[in-house]
């Protein structure tokens, strides 16, 4: 999979052309993948579903698997030309896996029917629940999305700023750091009751809990990271005629931004299950809810699409924050395993 | 004291540049550390007068209170008793005409080179007026090209010239040099010494070097006090009338070495 394999096989066979290493590698790869989805297409299509069915998306979870094979295979073949393609090689082996995963659910749920039913739905279940209750899914996705961003951010820069006065003012770090020791270590859903009936409404609750949930790991870490600054830092920018603002600004906060991240990183694990169990348990909105609410009818397939969407979700918010963090801290590069 | 400045290309370069030295009084400063409920004395009594201009090496055995007297001069401390003044004027605090140069280059790691040179002016709201000074300072210690690298870019002799760059920008008076050499490689060393030196010729501040390799502050002071086991006192001083560019295989340095380490109790090994 290196490129220097790779280079170094070119380099022995030129014989072969523009067809050489890695570009033939990535060529046949590519059509294995197209075979694998048209393989999964064939076997959805044209092997009926178990008697007694009504499921009425077999055909175009065959026709999307036929397309995204069809797609695949231009995409190989034209990445011969083009060497840009050539980097979604990496994938392969991932498209493979999935091919093969998709097909044995296929054959195990909707063909032999080995799987009892309803608690073990088929893909084309899934398919119609996220097609048929898109509105239903889309409204608990902007519910939970709004809710997590309101507490989130709130809990993150009143824990930032929170974890600057403690890391740097003695006279705050003497009342703020018993209280963040007493009450710090409790889970966030511990004052779920309490929250719900202090606070007017369900939403205000749960941006109350998934901020607290947010801002503890933020808050601790920040002044962890501040309270680490290297004191020759301070001494060199205080020769150099800083005042206490530059001090905080300039010198402490940079300094303390990857300590910063990794409450960031741990704040957004904490409020994801802060989110899901406010959701089951108080507010009538959200893919949390939806969740519950899919249970309580035994509504297996709904279910897991809201299970699938959460994780999307999920991952994809993980994902911005690593951008974002690359971004800041792109001069952590070549001094920190990246 | 004055007198030591060369007279080869030093002059006219320096009437060029507006910055000049200052007078560095230290009148009976004492210091202690308080260590678990005890008094650590570090500096006995010390006395010392440095002129415009002068380059006053500190040499001393390690752990003597060289560097302590070097925080208490930058005003980074308060001492525990006497007086120490610039220009006169008792040191209350940093300030930025009394730059340290320490021994680790502490550049900020997320700071590229540029912006780290840039500190100063930054942090005296002058980065709008002299942002031109920066490209002086990069072009003076020999890093021009490397304004956009991180500092774990750069090598350990290249990192300590950026941290001299970013004393340098602001035009100190007195550039307090706090064992800058010490980390370096040997051949790293004898270059920026010879730097350190033409700089010092240029520019015209005070500088006071700390070290603790009698053969650097030969090269580089032209008075050079040798401090006694802590709590240091002031045990002998020594005036180095020769002239620059000095040479190391120069008699009269060997002569001066050999002074030098009789009064750091050394002269069997020698």
């Amino acid at each position: 999979m290196s490129t220097i394999a790779d280079e170094a096989s070119t380099g022995r066979k030129p014989a072969l052309g523009f067809l050489a290493g890695s570009a033939l590698r990535s060529l046949i790869g590519g059509l294995a993948a197209a075979g694998a989805w048209l393989a999964v297409a064939v076997l959805t299509g044209f092997w009926p579903d178990r008697p007694e069915s009504d499921w009425s998306y077999t055909d175009a979870l065959a026709v999307t698997c036929a397309a995204l094979a069809v797609a695949l295979a231009m995409a190989s073949i034209a990445g011969v030309r083009f060497a840009g393609l050539r980097r979604v090689q990496r994938l392969t082996p991932w498209l493979i896996a999935l091919a093969l995963f998709l097909g044995a659910w296929e054959a195990i749920t909707a063909k032999f029917g080995l799987l009892p039913l309803p608690f073990f739905p088929p893909p084309q279940a899934i398919v119609e629940v996220v097609i048929d209750d898109r509105a239903l899914l889309g409204a608990g996705i902007f519910a939970s999305f709004r809710l997590l961003a309101t507490g989130y951010l709130l809990g993150a820069a009143i824990g930032f700023v929170t974890g600057v006065a403690v890391g740097w003012s003695r006279l705050v770090g003497y009342w703020v750091h018993p209280l963040l020791r007493f009450i710090g270590p409790l889970p966030a859903t511990a004052w779920l009751p309490f929250a719900f009936f202090v606070f007017p409404s369900s939403f205000s609750a749960s941006i109350f809990l998934i901020a607290l949930a947010t801002g503890f790991p933020v808050t601790v870490l920040t002044w962890s990271g501040v309270a680490s600054v290297n004191s020759a830092y301070y001494d060199i920018a205080r020769t150099l005629g800083a005042s206490r603002r530059f001090l905080v600004l300039k010198v402490a906060i940079p300094a303390a931004m990857p300590h910063v991240f990794v409450g960031l990183f741990m704040g957004l694990g904490n409020s994801f299950a802060v989110l899901v169990v406010a959701e089951m348990l108080g507010v009538k909105a959200g893919l949390g809810w939806y969740l519950q609410w899919a249970q309580g009818w035994a509504a297996y397939a709904n279910m897991y699409a809201a299970l699938l969407i959460m994780a999307f979700l999920c991952s994809g918010l993980i994902t911005v924050l690593f951008r974002l963090r690359d971004r800041l801290l792109s001069w952590q590069k070549g001094l920190v395993r990246w | 004291m004055v007198g030591v400045h060369p007279q080869s290309e030093g002059d006219d370069l320096k009437d060029r540049n507006p910055a000049h030295g200052m007078i560095l009084t230290i009148r009976d400063v004492s210091h202690h550390f308080a260590l678990g409920g005890q008094l650590l004395p570090v500096l006995d009594r010390i006395s010392l007068r440095i002129g415009d201009g002068e380059f006053v090496a500190l040499l001393g055995p390690s752990g003597c209170g060289k560097s302590t007297l070097l925080r208490l001069v930058a005003g980074l401390d308060p001492p525990s008793a006497g007086h120490l003044l610039a220009e006169g004027e008792a040191i209350e605090g940093p300030d930025p005409s009394r730059v340290v140069v320490f021994q680790d280059p502490t550049l900020y790691p997320w700071r590229t080179v540029w912006s780290n040179i840039a500190l100063g002016l930054q942090a005296r709201g002058l980065l709008r007026t002299r942002r031109e000074r920066i490209e002086d300072a990069l072009r003076l210690v020999g890093l021009t090209g490397f304004a956009n690298a991180y500092p774990h870019q750069l090598s350990g002799g290249m990192a300590q010239r950026a941290a001299l760059a970013r004393a340098l920008v602001n035009d100190p008076k007195l550039l307090i040099l706090d064992e800058p050499l010490g980390q370096l490689d040997a051949l790293t060393r004898i270059t920026m010494q010879g730097e350190l030196v033409s700089l010092w010729q240029r520019a015209g501040f005070t500088a006071l070097l700390v070290t603790h390799d009698v053969e650097e502050a030969l090269l580089l002071a032209g008075r050079v006090i040798v401090l006694s086991e802590r709590p240091a006192h002031i045990k002998a001083e020594i005036v180095n009338p020769l002239p620059y560019p000095r040479h190391r295989g120069d008699p009269q340095l060997a002569e001066l070495r050999h002074e030098v380490f009789g009064h750091l109790g050394l002269n069997a090994v020698w």
